[in-house]
């Protein structure tokens, strides 16, 4: 960690976003029926993994979670040469559920839009929802978040990092300043 | 990770690196094959030619689904019916199909070498060999490492045997190569007129009799014998063949209690496996064509990405 970087959220921070997170989802579907929490690989999954348990603790009752991999619904492939794939893991049927789609960083909402193609190709969802812990702006798709842990304005040359430790638990959220 | 191969030519040109992530990209996209929806939208936009000099239904297949699962188009183009008849030149025919600005040319040819002529000559598309000649068929052999890393878990110190033909099987050089890049021990084995000493010089060990081979081995993959050509002339009768070097269950006991027994298809049955080996419980022979299909959508895949224009 350089010493140009900001912390933004700690661990607290994050636990308690995450936690009103938790709340608003059932708050907004009316509770947990036909929900599934589905994370966007890698960093979303860890986050989608945690929420699940805190609506699980909430409510007493699991809800469906999955992991998906956007890399083969990029639109930037044949000009990145770091495209390593990973495994989509959705062992429920995808058709008539609430989905809400978990990442840690929302930017251009690019990746966003290749998850929702991602989970469309798997069935027939009743709806998508997008959870984000941080939105640091700069949109360049129609795409808008339904639960944000914290908003932060950036400027397009920093960088927002989310840190996890071996346990896969997040630890803190770093503004990184270039230049 | 980082894949830097334009071409898909041989075993010899990947590191155990390289393997490493093909088979990892290739269980990946494993889990697309077994989707209600089996596409994802990877390459779409590009052209997979087809280019067979030498029939093939099973490779030719496999790598036109793979195609079609990453929404790639394909086209195949079968040496019977095309220019080739009318005598045109390899080169000239792909020249013209170059015209039409493939991405990817999916070759098989009867000569060895014929996809490194191509590759050295042809600007702006990617060669993947479906095999060549006797020399070699990558993406068979990347299958079945993956079936068997799959099942056993990884290959340093696996003992693996191959049967049959392999002075004239592409297959068992490339699986031999892979192999041996990945840590595992070869061995070799058929009569001397399929399997010369000189295979010592690749690092296998070179077996006459088959039961020496097969004991403690962790894989046994048997080879087809192709009774309309070796058939005649390496082997005195397939009768013969199939008494000492076929794979039945008595000599498959020799091996491990759960090794794996594979076949790259078509199978003989009753020449080089019996019957009740085929169906048996340690055959894979069905695993290694489904993961044929996810090897060849990885391959496919790596080397759309490792075009040349691009930066880290």
């Amino acid at each position: 960690m350089a010493d140009s970087d900001v912390i933004i959220l700690d661990q607290a921070g994050i636990d308690r976003a995450l936690t009103r997170i938790a709340h608003e989802i059932l708050e907004h579907n009316k509770g947990i029926e036909d929900l599934a929490i589905v994370g966007i690989r890698t960093g979303g999954d860890y986050l989608a993994a945690l929420l699940q348990r805190k609506i699980s603790q909430i409510e007493g009752v699991d809800v469906p979670l999955g992991a998906i991999d956007i890399t083969l619904y990029r639109d930037d492939i044949g000009t990145r040469s770091d495209l390593k794939v990973g495994k989509t893991d959705i062992l429920f049927p995808v058709t008539g559920k609430k989905v809400v789609l978990v990442d840690d960083v929302l930017f251009t909402g690019r990746t966003i839009r290749a998850a929702m193609d991602a989970v469309i190709d798997l069935g027939r969802p009743e709806c998508i929802q997008l959870a984000i812990l941080l939105d640091r702006g700069h949109r360049e798709f129609p795409i808008r978040p339904d639960y944000i842990g914290r908003n932060l304005p950036t400027s397009r040359e920093e960088e927002v990092e989310v840190d996890f430790d071996d346990n896969l638990q997040p630890t803190q959220v770093r503004l990184i300043k270039n230049g | 990770m980082a894949f830097n191969h334009d071409h898909i030519l041989d075993m010899k040109q990947f590191s155990a690196e390289d393997i490493t992530t093909i088979l990892d990209t290739a269980d990946s996209f494993k889990e697309i094959s077994q989707r209600e929806i089996k596409k994802v939208p990877a390459l779409r936009g590009k052209t997979v030619v087809n280019l067979f000099f030498e029939a093939s239904t099973r490779t030719r297949t496999s790598f036109e689904v793979a195609a079609k699962r990453l929404s790639a188009d394909g086209l195949n183009i079968a040496a019977s019916t095309s220019a080739v008849v009318k005598g045109e030149t390899l080169e000239d025919t792909a020249q013209n199909i170059l015209a039409m600005k493939p991405n990817i040319i999916v070759m098989r040819h009867g000569h060895s070498g014929a996809p490194h002529y191509l590759a050295e000559r042809l600007e702006g598309v990617s060669i993947l060999n479906a095999g060549d000649g006797c020399h070699e068929h990558p993406s068979q052999a990347l299958l079945d490492m993956m079936t068997i890393r799959e099942k056993l878990g990884g290959f340093e110190g696996l003992k693996v045997t191959i049967i049959g033909d392999i002075a004239h099987s592409r297959v068992a050089r490339s699986n031999l190569i892979g192999l041996k890049t990945m840590g595992a021990e070869v061995r070799l084995a058929g009569p001397g007129t399929m399997v010369p000493r000189e295979f010592e010089q690749l690092g296998a060990k070179v077996h006459h009799k088959i039961e020496d081979a097969i004991d403690g081995s962790d894989v046994v993959m048997m080879l087809r014998i192709q009774r309309e050509r070796q058939g005649k002339t390496l082997i005195p009768s397939t009768r013969e063949f199939a008494r000492y070097y076929g794979l039945n269950p008595v000599k498959l006991k020799l091996a491990k209690p759960n090794a794996l027994v594979m076949h790259p298809g078509p199978m003989n049955r009753g020449v080089e496996i019996s019957s009740s080996v085929a169906d048996g419980e340690q055959n894979v022979i069905l695993e290694q064509v489904e993961n044929g299909v996810a090897v060849r959508m990885a391959l496919l895949y790596l080397v759309s990405g490792a075009d040349g224009s691009i930066d880290g």
